[in-house]
């Protein structure tokens, strides 16, 4: 019986939530409603963390949907790279379920409670199905549905501000133009090989070799996925989608949905385009790189002068998003290695410094820094979540950040590339800067009410806890992330021959000795 | 031979032609239309093209339906870019529908559908909260 | 002992953290908490001085927690200078123990749970620092002690506190994640271990031209160690509760940094590489620029805790040299330095403490007279001061004598002229100080800051509790004249390391 289900664990890993989301509706009542995220997304993340065990010897598990053989069907293709990324989008999802019922009560008009815990369904429902997927038109397809459910929940956001409406609709237009650009580039690689299986258009592409359709698939396959992993500089729509949505939305959508955005991005530009040819490898050279490094400063420093602490918070995600581009496009496998562990890390810190603030705002209607002074004292247990998230941020040592730090100077001293090694750790100083401002207030300032606040619910502690608690192990214990980063790393690579190209390579770097 | 060029790359790829103009056009409203409704309009646009995009290079001239009728040589288009055009057609129905949907939402909460008069709108929140 | 001693150095770096959340745990009990505190002193002492037969004897009893990343993990090993390092920072902490509580109390401080609790972590992370057996350990543990010690500069949670905090924060945080994370990771790439081994392991693993620029991450990076021009720090945590400045800013933190820098050079670089390439040369002229400039700077100051920082700052530049001089004479005056001028320097901070429990005075030029009502702290002041300046028959004599001789040794005479003139520098900053509390008389009227202590005849010292550490500390200063011999052979295997010999086959595990 139970090997039965798990035989089927990576369709039902998708299936459950997609069919919890219309129960909440039918249900109609709240509580639940919230009864069946929670339970929903705990069997994916169950499913999740028995594919990753299942995956990450480096052992591929392809499943066929509904039994129709690919190319022609579409194939669920799960290897550690998309397992990892399912284990974090699926155990996030069900830390943030928990943490949902008190948070939404603040900022949510009870009568679309439904509503949130549908459209967060479906939208656990697109990231996981976006990651699960071999096929490339299934990954638009998925994409658009976590896209549109997350329009949705950032709008919910109008019951506190109405400022969400205008922050998801500019989401939504930015959105809708990455997909279509995703969708072009999927159309022209169609044209060129009539696949839309990814390990068969691998191989047909490697078969056909460089052509301008292939360029032009990848230009726009690039920029469209750019836009969705908001890649400095497409990452407009998020400050304002950070900030007004509701807070537990915000928790979702900065550990899950760039995260995705950039595993689908590592899929396309190893698994299917691979590296034999410069141009993709220029490409990642000559404009990632320099982009990533703008972003890791420009938004560092933007997120230094912000006033509320959620758009700040959004603010250093760009920065964080351009670490996590800056090590893929080293391509070299310490590189990758430090991307994809710091996909996951990052998940984790940004996940507890969002969940923090969401307490702050259930107990004091604000995310203003300047409306937190003394808070430390007042909720002492979201505080010190805060601080000890922020640290990670930052990249101390017994963090998760630090280890994400340590791979990533590495990889750039590996490649002899001395400079970006420094800009790195220069960049993560303006991160000392902004949370440091915070902390400041948090607990050297005089409190700003003189009535006591309560503490935050346990509710909304214990998720956060465990966020902070996974962020500080894996800071200490790294052998989950470490291996499996570098599995993921090691399949990534040999699905490409990226060693043969820094030679046909034109500007990029010699390689390490 | 100039002639030659140009007769085969614009006429032969007519369908790419219009769906460029025709993307242009949609991308050009969306960026610069005051009014969110135009905006959606443009979206739509957009899409449309790449629609017919693909289902222009899924047709085959002179090649019928593809229903099996036991003839091995019998030319037909090939179904599945129609086929995905159809996903695509929903979602993008359904992004058009999201989208108007906040616009009215917007329009209830701001009282207009303009872009600048939103932009000032929300400065003037900003000025208040930070006073 | 009968502890095995992979867990008799877990229980050395976790009591003190032990002993963190017991503090916290007695919030609202003030005695309970100060006995904790006490009792978690004395205990970490006894575990420590445990150690040292076996490490004099030759033994390197070592621990090994877990791997963090592939082939780097949390590791101790106890060799000579984390031995002690180690017993440096745990044996004062009994002593300032003793003082923050006279202190503490004596100025009514707000928030004296968090205080005890950081000074305890704070603690913790240093005996992390001494007996690290890798360069990750040790900036793990670097790391944690810049950070635990921030809540305790910001103490004050006034504008001045949080400005000083900020510079204390940025600096060493900055310094060490912008340089030293750098030089580790770089080490790592090039030499393959990170492991702390007599003699190096950057030798013929690292092209010779650019060793200095590997040396250079690493002295600027070990902010701690306050080499000029990245000092500010130190002057800036002056704003902290004098405890702090007395046991983590004269002591723990300074002496972590310093000796960070003997370790870089003893075990990462090898003084035989240092002295064969001369690539500490550019280093050796830094620090004795950082020697005579911060003890000029120290002579402006009328700030008596300014006054010190500086002169620590110029104190700890003397070790930086040592090692710099890359002789086996220059470490042996270097590690020496480490606990004569912890001895010397903390009596000195915590004078200054009891100056200000028992008058709130902290400019220099308030003091007059006031060795006369305060004769203990101004004794135990003088002697803490000669033993800085270096006189027999105090600590400090040796030390200098040391470094003078590895700086002969090493062919640089030069620098002998720059000890001598430092000396006379520490002279001209310090005993000033002493002769106006004793011979200038008191002014008539208080100036305004002190306006409300009115200035009487007859002895009127500070609580018992801040004035007998430093007593205590003053006659440790002159035992360790006598004792140098014992700290001598303590880092002879160290400083005299013979590859053939024994001190070589013993670091092997």
């Amino acid at each position: 019986m139970l090997s039965a289900i798990l035989a089927h664990a990576p369709a039902l890993q998708t299936v459950v939530p997609l069919i919890a989301a219309p129960l909440c509706v039918l249900f109609g009542r709240r509580h639940l409603a919230w009864a069946i995220t929670l339970a929903a997304s705990l069997i994916s993340a169950l499913f999740a963390a028995y594919l990753l065990a299942q995956t990450l010897d480096g052992s591929v598990i392809s499943y066929e949907l509904g039994g129709w053989a690919p190319p022609l069907g579409i194939e669920y293709r799960i290897d550690a790279v998309n397992a990892f990324v399912l284990f974090i989008v699926a155990s996030v999802g069900a830390l943030v379920a928990l943490y949902a019922r008190e948070s939404i009560e603040q900022e949510i008009d009870p009568a679309l409670h439904v509503y949130f815990y549908t459209a967060f369904l479906l939208c656990l429902t697109g990231l996981l199905g976006v990651t699960i997927t071999g096929d490339a038109f299934n990954v638009f397809v998925f994409l658009e549905i976590s896209s549109l459910s997350t329009y949705t929940l950032v709008a919910l956001g109008a019951g506190r501000d109405q400022r969400a409406l205008t922050a998801a609709y500019n989401y939504l237009i930015m959105g809708t133009i990455g997909a279509t650009f995703f969708v072009i580039g999927i159309g022209f690689l169609y044209m060129l090989t009539g696949t839309l299986n990814m390990a068969d258009l691998a191989e047909r592409i490697a078969a056909l070799g460089d052509n301008r359709t292939l360029r032009i698939a990848f230009v726009f396959i690039f920029v469209g996925i750019g836009l969705k992993l908001a890649m400095f500089p497409l990452h407009l729509w998020l400050p304002n989608a950070y900030s007004y949505a509701p807070s537990v939305v915000s928790v979702f959508l900065a550990a899950t949905a760039t995260k995705v955005a950039v595993y689908v991005m590592l899929r396309f530009l190893f698994t299917v385009f691979g590296f034999d040819y410069g141009f993709q490898a220029a490409t990642l050279q000559t404009i990632v790189v320099p982009l990533a490094v703008i972003a890791m400063f420009a938004s560092s420093i933007v997120a230094i002068f912000q006033s509320d602490l959620k758009r700040m918070l959004a603010y250093s995600s760009v920065a964080q998003i351009g670490y996590i581009l800056l090590g893929i496009s080293l391509l070299n496998k310490p590189g990758l290695t430090a991307g994809i562990i710091h996909l996951f890390n990052h998940a984790v810190i940004k996940g507890a410094l969002f969940m923090a603030v969401g307490a702050f705002v259930y107990r004091i209607g604000s995310s203003r820094i300047e409306d937190l002074r003394g808070i430390g004292k007042q909720m002492p247990w979201m505080a010190a979540a805060f601080v000890a998230a922020g640290l990670g941020l930052i990249g101390v040592p017994l963090t998760a950040g630090f280890i994400s730090k340590w791979y990533l100077i590495q990889a750039t001293l590996d490649e002899g590339a001395w400079w970006l090694a420094l800009l790195i750790v220069g960049s993560s100083l303006l991160a000392v800067i902004y949370v440091w401002r915070v902390v400041e207030a948090m607990y050297l300032a005089a409190p700003v009410q003189d009535a006591p606040v309560k503490k935050a619910p346990w509710s909304m502690i214990v998720p956060t806890w465990i966020m902070v608690l996974a962020s500080l192990y894996f800071g200490i214990n790294t052998e989950l992330t470490g291996k499996a980063a570098s599995t993921a790393a090691d399949l990534l690579i040999q699905a490409t021959q990226i060693e043969k190209a820094p030679e046909t390579v034109p500007g990029a770097p010699a390689a390490g000795e | 031979m100039f002639d030659d060029f140009s007769s085969s790359f614009i006429i032969q790829h007519y369908n790419y032609w219009m769906v460029i103009v025709l993307m242009m056009v949609g991308l050009y409203i969306v960026v610069s239309r005051g009014n969110l409704v135009k905006k959606i309009v443009g979206l739509n646009l957009f899409q449309t093209a790449v629609f017919m995009l693909y289902i222009s290079v899924g047709k085959i001239i002179g090649g019928t339906a593809p229903i099996l009728t036991g003839n091995p040589d019998e030319v037909y288009s090939n179904p599945l870019p129609h086929v995905l055009i159809l996903t695509a057609i929903v979602v993008g129905v359904a992004t058009t529908a999201l989208g108007l949907a906040l616009i009215v939402r917007i329009n209830e909460r701001y009282g207009t559908i303009e872009e600048d008069e939103i932009a000032d709108i929300e400065q003037e929140i900003d000025r208040q909260e930070s006073a | 002992m009968d502890m095995s001693p992979s867990f008799a150095i877990s229980l050395a770096v976790l009591l003190p953290l032990i002993g963190t959340v017991l503090i916290g745990m007695s919030d609202r009990r003030p005695n309970q908490r100060e006995a904790v505190s006490i009792l978690t002193s004395i205990a970490l002492f006894y575990v420590v001085a445990g150690f040292l037969p076996d490490v004099m004897s030759g033994a390197r009893p070592s621990a090994t927690w877990f791997e963090v990343l592939p082939s780097l993990s949390l590791a101790f090993e106890i060799e000579p200078l984390g031995m002690l390092f180690a017993l440096v920072a745990s044996g004062l902490w009994i002593v300032t123990a003793l003082y923050c509580i006279g202190y503490m109390r004596g100025n009514k401080e707000s928030h004296q749970t968090r205080f005890y609790m950081c000074f305890a972590l704070a603690i913790s992370a240093a005996i992390g620092i001494a007996f690290a057996a890798n360069m990750f350990t040790l900036f793990i543990f670097y790391e944690v002690l810049t950070i635990s010690t921030y809540p305790l500069v910001a103490h004050k949670q006034n504008e001045a506190a949080k400005s000083g905090a900020r510079t204390y924060l940025g600096i060493l945080i900055g310094t060490s994640i912008g340089f030293q994370l750098i030089a580790i990771i770089w080490t790592w790439i090039l030499a393959g271990t990170l492991d702390f081994k007599l003699g190096g392991i950057l030798a013929g693993k690292i092209d010779p031209t650019i060793l200095p620029v590997l040396l250079g991450l690493y002295a600027f990076g070990i902010g701690k160690a306050a080499l000029m021009p990245f000092h500010r720090w130190l002057p800036a945590a002056m704003v902290a509760p004098t405890p702090v400045s007395a046991l983590l800013h004269a002591v723990a933190v300074v002496k972590a940094g310093v000796f960070t820098m003997l370790k870089v050079g003893v075990y990462i670089f090898g003084i035989d590489l240092l002295a064969v390439t001369q690539a500490s040369d550019w280093l050796m002229w830094l620090a004795a620029a950082s020697i005579l400039i911060a003890s000029t700077i120290a002579l402006t100051k009328d700030n008596l805790k300014a006054r010190l920082a500086y002169s620590t700052v110029s104190q700890l530049s003397y070790i930086t040299l040592g090692m710099a001089l890359a002789t086996s004479l220059g470490v042996m005056g270097g590690a020496m330095h480490i606990a004569m001028h912890a001895m010397g320097k903390i009596t000195l901070f915590m004078c200054a403490g009891a100056i200000y429990v028992a008058t709130h005075k902290t400019e220099i030029s308030d003091m007059d007279g006031l060795g006369r009502i305060m004769p203990f702290t101004f004794g135990a002041f003088l002697i803490g001061a000669l033993s800085i300046i270096g006189l027999p028959p105090l600590g400090g004599a040796w030390s200098k004598w040391y470094l003078m001789l590895g700086a002969a040794d090493a062919g640089h005479q030069i620098m002998i002229v720059v000890f001598m003139v430092s000396s006379l520098l520490n002279v001209a900053y310090l005993l000033p100080i002493v002769a106006r509390a004793f011979f200038v008389p008191a002014p008539r009227f208080a100036s305004a800051g002190a306006a409300a202590v009115p200035v009487r005849g007859g002895i009127q010292e500070a609580p018992i509790l801040c004035v007998l550490p430093p007593v205590i500390t003053a006659i440790g200063c002159l035992l360790l004249f006598f004792y140098a011999g014992e700290i001598y052979s303590l880092i002879y295997p160290v400083a005299f390391p013979d590859p053939s010999s024994a001190a070589v086959q013993s670091l092997a595990p």
